[in-house]
């Protein structure tokens, strides 16, 4: 538990290659599981064999951290860098049971006005020369947090959950993000029993408003809960059929399946029987 | 037992419910216009009618559509017949103002997708406006004019 996090080698590939990706992870609405996506997208493409970054943009509220149960290795954060306090090195923590998985937390006791929206952007540009994937947990709010997050990406993914509240909130994220983005919608916590009865948006009511190409739909689990709690991303939890959905985004993401998504079933007597044991 | 009541009695699905809430707040988030602007704007589209037609006021219906694209103003305004006194003057703007483009980004904002395609009148409105034949009093359904308007999605 003692390691020195910048021991540890920088995820750089020898030969020059293309830029990485820069992905907002955004919602508007806060409650809806940006950070949760976050973990388990990016814990997802790294264990497909991508180099990922994951850089909480969430200032002053850092969780990302937590979410990944990497919270008791973080010894720099994101305004030390910019604030050239430490090297990107030192700040970047490394997931042991994902060596390709990089964390960049947030300040803690800093506020999101802190943070200069140019200095992030090139931040930001300055990560996507050295990973696949730059990951963004956007912070809920449309304000300065939301600003500085969406600034360095050229791509983003909306989170939503099939509330009224919540689908309102990712319009207007939508018409904030501009044309100039690549929108991914995936819906977040859907519960298939109660869409059957009448007492939840579907996924086509949700994305019959947003029209946005659909990445993947996760059901509402106690697996995301019990992972949560432990730290570690269901994504990496191989017998979950709600990491099996992130891993599936994870694969769409970067262009390894092409099948459309499916909307998650109702658990089967025997599931609900024996499923429950985590 | 209660909801197996509800549902015997035909309440709709809360599901529909929250569909419904979020089509209207969704239009009002999308237009820019507060629900009394909306109103107000219904008003004055109606008055200004008035002027030319015989308007069945009580049977007015100005709605908003949430279109592919852009949102569509229908206004199903029942005419009864064409107005015995003279056509007012066209109001200064309509000879020197800068085109129908600026007309339409008054309701709101920028989308460069085409309008749809205005709803035709209704063969049925059998001619009320055709000149010098008076409408028929007592009939509900007059000659439909839709009018879309291009609005931010």
């Amino acid at each position: 538990m003692h390691e020195m996090v910048h021991e540890e080698a920088p995820a750089q590939s020898a030969v020059p290659r293309e830029r990485g990706r820069a992905i907002v992870v955004t919602s508007g609405k806060g409650g809806v599981g940006k950070t949760t996506t976050t973990a388990n997208v990016g814990a997802a493409l790294a264990a497909g064999g991508a180099s990922v970054v994951l850089v909480d943009a969430d200032v002053g509220l850092r969780n990302l951290d937590i979410v990944l149960g990497l919270e008791a290795r973080v010894r720099h954060h994101v305004l030390d860098v910019l604030e050239n306090k430490v090297t990107l090195d030192d700040a970047l923590v490394t997931d042991k049971r994902v060596p390709s998985l990089r964390l960049l937390a947030a300040a803690q006791t800093r506020e999101k006005d802190d943070v200069d929206t140019v200095a992030f952007r090139d931040l930001i540009s300055s990560l996507r020369d050295r990973f696949d994937y730059v990951l963004i947990d956007c912070p809920a709010g449309i304000e300065k947090g939301f600003v500085n997050a969406i600034a360095g990406a050229d791509e983003a993914i909306v989170v939503c959950t099939p509330e009224v509240s919540a689908v309102r909130d990712a319009d207007r994220v939508v018409g904030l993000l501009g044309d100039n983005r690549s929108i991914k919608l995936i819906i977040n916590r859907l519960r298939p029993a109660l869409v059957r009865k009448g007492k939840m948006l579907s996924v086509d009511d949700v994305n019959g408003i947003l029209r946005l190409s659909l990445l993947g739909v996760v059901a509402e689990a106690p697996d995301v809960i019990v992972s949560t709690n432990r730290g570690e991303p269901v994504a990496l939890d191989a017998a979950s059929p709600v990491g099996e959905a992130y891993r599936q985004i994870a694969q769409r993401i970067s262009g390894t399946l092409t099948a459309p998504p499916e909307v998650p079933r109702e658990p089967t007597f025997f599931e609900k029987l024996f499923g429950s044991a985590k | 037992m209660l909801q197996f009541i509800q549902r015997f009695f035909g309440k709709p699905p809360s599901s529909a419910t929250a569909k419904e809430r979020l089509r209207l707040v969704l239009l009002s988030d999308h237009l820019s216009l507060a629900p009394d602007v909306v109103e107000a704007l219904k008003h004055d589209l109606i008055e200004v009618i008035s002027r030319y037609l015989d308007v069945d006021v009580p049977h007015c219906d100005v709605t908003f559509e949430q279109r592919e694209k852009e949102i569509a103003m229908l206004a199903n305004i029942p005419i009864l017949g064409v107005h015995p006194r003279p056509m007012p003057p066209p109001p200064a703007p309509y000879a020197a103002g800068p085109g129908p483009a600026a007309a339409q980004t008054s309701v709101a904002v920028a989308d460069p997708a085409p309008p749809a395609a205005p709803k035709p009148a209704k063969p049925k409105a059998n001619g009320a406006v055709n000149g010098h034949r008076p409408a028929r009093r007592k009939r509900r359904k007059g000659m439909t004019s839709g009018t879309t308007a291009p609005a931010t999605t």
